[in-house]
């Protein structure tokens, strides 16, 4: 009746919360050493004093060390500006800023003139950034000096023209010809109207504090959520920087607020849920990757550590995964947002959700606090949690009441749980069986996940059967995510089949007559391989069973042809096999001597000739005279110049060369073998008639 | 005198052709080239002495001076080819 009782509720919370579950964590040391690596600079320097002052606050809060080199180069410049006349407004708020960080060696002197110019720049303000550098500036002055009185006597009007830039949506413009609002403005008027609060001479009228208050509401009713409880301000206008986006809003508005809070006598009734919100924003968003991303991160969860009325203190578990196998207990740490120690409180797990599911079971468990490790433990895991995803819900108790005053804790915080553990496989057994009868012609038990390798042998008409159990750490039966037998045949085609579970067992019954088709009609052997896998089991495996000698008929015609196998891609795109090239033998060429022989043997019939000629009586008595000579001699000598050139051809040169010089000589021989052999015909016509 | 030119030629061919029955026709166009340049050359000589042998009475008008600058032009073409094609 009890627990009849209990799940209704814990059904009504679940549908009435919307709320989903996520982790944050606080700042850590991933945040210290990304913040050295971000803000590293060369020589010393941030570029501007903005930047500086960023950097600066960001090392403080995190409490890292600066090198003195910064300290050199940020004081000279913070130095060079204060004690200029000419400095501007701005440049004269961040070199203030940078200053109170690093308390330089200034001139005394120095301040009274700054804080005279701050007040006449105050007096003469129009636009919201005017105020809020004059008035920032002199509250600067006031921290680091108290020789120069930086009261304002009419802070009243101050107060109104900051005021009168408001909307009715509770943001605020910039100045009064600038129709766009932001949220940013938003946070920085509240940072300068908690400054003229703090400077007034006289109280201000109760009233303008009040509209304030309602300002801060209906800037909290503008506040963007995410499901998991976050909350942050987005800003409608993104500047060209892209610097002005909710993390800049947000980080603005939180400094806005914390100020104001400071300096109000009266709880400004900040939402503590939206604060929560707010800090589990800037937690969110992990490790920023930019130095000015990171300023704002670590600025504004400054001021939230020590914001007045709700300090935002966060759940967080350093591990989430736990295994029943092992006995993990699970641990829970409270901190502020910074990492620092959270007041006296124990933390109570209320409810356990089944994730996916409407199963919740109410706990109500207080978990031991260890002072050592200032950790929350849950010793053992209640027994109704096996393995899975959970969500499990936490709820802080305050030792003292009086700080739920001070603290935001957000009532119930979800977080989501993995339970892992060693999940127990037994009655594993592989059996074939006759078609028509079931009978089991031939079973063997499996150790899984162990080493097994069976033998088995079935044709068409069988049955393979395969069957196993699957049973959590607290004896509940388990359904994986995965749970697959694999066939492979020798040529490397796969079949893969999901073994489904009825009820308490998980069996697959390969019935091999309906599969001929899809087995391509491929007999041989086929290895077995069973794959049982989830995320919470933490002995998931992928276990080789053995081999089946697979006996099919024949292929018919039709029959589909098993798919390709993938080629292995080093046989296919790896190096080749090298080709020895076979050149070509070079013919078989005769002893030089014969050839040599020949050669004289071949020259023998020209000296033949010769003598032959001799022998003849073979004369030149018709040899041309005198000037017919010359054209004798030329002619011989030309056809000699072609021989020549022929054998120069042979030896050098190329067709086009010799058909060149050919064509010249040839026109040459043409006309001295034209003039003798004519007065050759000439002489012997003349001699016939005669 | 033509005779005994052609007899020189045709011997040289001769020899030559023994040689490549001895050591085998490679290189093949060297030979060819060799023994074509013999052949061709004894061939152009036999076409002169024909052209001027004076008993011929189908060359009667053609002058012995014009076959035999036929002769030296064919010749010199011959053996242009002949010198391309020995390699």
């Amino acid at each position: 009746m009890d627990r009849n009782l209990g799940i209704l509720v814990a059904a009504l919370l679940l549908v009435a919360s919307t709320c989903e579950s996520a982790i944050f964590n606080p700042v850590s040391e991933s945040h210290r050493s990304a913040a050295s690596e971000l803000l590293s600079s060369a020589d010393g320097s941030f570029g501007s004093l903005e930047e500086t002052y960023e950097a600066l606050k960001t090392f403080e809060v995190l409490g890292i060390e600066k090198k003195p080199d910064i300290r050199t180069s940020a004081c000279v410049s913070a130095v060079k500006i204060l004690s200029s006349t000419s400095s501007a407004l701005k440049d004269l708020f961040h070199a203030l800023r940078v200053n109170g960080v690093l308390k330089c060696e200034l001139n005394d002197q120095a301040f009274p003139g700054i804080g005279s110019k701050l007040k006449d720049s105050l007096n003469g303000a129009s636009s919201l950034l005017d105020f809020y550098y004059s008035i920032g500036g002199l509250i600067l002055i006031k921290d680091q000096t108290s020789e120069v009185d930086v009261h304002i006597s009419d802070a009243d009007r101050i107060f109104r023209s900051i005021k009168a830039l408001s909307q009715s949506d509770g943001r605020w413009r910039l100045n009064s010809n600038n129709p766009e609002s932001s949220n940013d403005a938003a946070g920085i008027a509240l940072e300068a109207l908690s400054g003229v609060i703090s400077l007034a001479s006289s109280e201000i009228d109760s009233s303008l504090i009040a509209t304030l208050k309602n300002d801060i509401s209906k800037l909290f009713d503008g506040v963007e959520k995410y499901d998991d409880g976050t909350c942050y301000f987005d800003e409608k206008l993104v500047d060209a920087h892209g610097h002005k986006g909710p993390l800049s809003a947000s980080a603005s508005i939180v400094r806005g607020i914390t100020a104001l809070a400071a300096v109000s006598s009266e709880n400004l009734n900040l939402p503590g849920e939206k604060v929560l919100g707010l800090a589990k924003f800037f937690l969110g968003i992990g490790i920023p990757g930019s130095a000015k991303d990171l300023y704002y991160q670590i600025d504004a969860l400054s001021c939230l550590e020590s914001i007045r009325g709700s300090v935002p203190l966060i759940l967080s578990l350093p591990a989430t995964v736990l295994s029943v196998t092992k006995k993990d207990q699970l641990k829970v740490k409270v901190s502020t947002v910074l990492g620092s120690a959270a007041p006296p409180l124990s933390v109570k797990l209320m409810q356990i959700f089944v994730s996916g599911s409407k199963d919740a079971s109410v706990i109500d468990q207080k978990l031991k606090f260890d002072p050592e490790n200032s950790v929350h433990v849950l010793e053992t895991l209640p027994t109704n949690v096996d393995v899975g995803n959970y969500i499990f819900s936490f709820e802080i108790i305050f030792d003292e009441p009086e700080h739920k005053n001070k603290y935001a804790t957000g009532g119930r915080t979800r977080v989501p749980i993995h339970v892992t553990g060693v999940i127990k496989i037994d009655s594993a057994e592989i059996a074939i069986l006759e078609n028509d009868l079931g009978s089991v012609e031939t079973q063997k038990k499996l150790d899984l996940p162990g080493e097994s390798a069976v033998a088995l042998s079935a044709n068409h008409l069988q049955k393979l059967r395969l069957s196993f159990r699957l049973t959590t750490p607290s004896g509940q039966v388990f359904k994986p995510h995965q749970a697959f037998l694999k066939l492979k045949h020798d040529s490397g085609v796969e079949h893969i089949f999901v073994v489904a579970n009825s009820g308490k067992k998980f069996e697959i019954i390969l019935d091999f007559l309906g599969l001929v088709d899809k087995f391509f009609y491929l007999s041989g052997t086929y290895d077995l391989q069973l794959t049982v896998g989830d995320s919470v089991m933490e002995n998931s495996f992928l276990q080789p069973l053995g081999h089946i000698e697979l006996d099919l008929p024949e292929a018919p015609e039709k029959a589909a042809r098993p798919p390709p196998q993938p080629v292995d891609m080093y046989s296919r795109y790896g190096p080749k096999a090298e080709i020895s090239h076979i050149f070509r033998v070079p013919e078989k060429r005769p002893p030089r001597e014969l050839s040599l022989a020949f050669f004289g043997l071949v020259i023998l019939p020209f000296f033949g000739f010769l003598a032959g000629l001799f022998h003849l009586r073979a004369n030149l008595k018709n040899f041309p005279k005198s000037i017919h000579a010359t054209f004798a001699i030329l002619f011989h000598l030309g056809i000699a110049a072609v021989l020549s050139l022929y054998a120069l051809f042979w030896f050098k040169l190329d067709l086009f060369t010799t058909l060149k010089t050919l064509g010249l000589l040839g026109i040459f021989l043409m006309f001295v073998g034209h003039k003798t052999l004519s007065h050759l015909a000439s002489t012997s016509a003349k001699l016939k008639t005669t | 005198i033509i005779d005994l030119y052609i007899v020189f030629a045709v011997v040289t061919a001769l020899i030559q052709i023994a040689y490549v029955a001895v050591v085998g026709s490679f290189p093949f166009n060297s030979f060819l080239s060799g023994v074509l340049s013999c052949v061709g050359t004894a061939v152009l000589a036999v076409s002169l002495r024909i052209q001027v042998n004076k008993e011929n009475k189908e060359f009667k008008d053609l002058p012995p001076e014009r076959a035999f600058a036929d002769f030296v032009l064919c010749n010199l073409v011959l053996h242009l080819v002949i010198m391309n094609f020995l390699g």
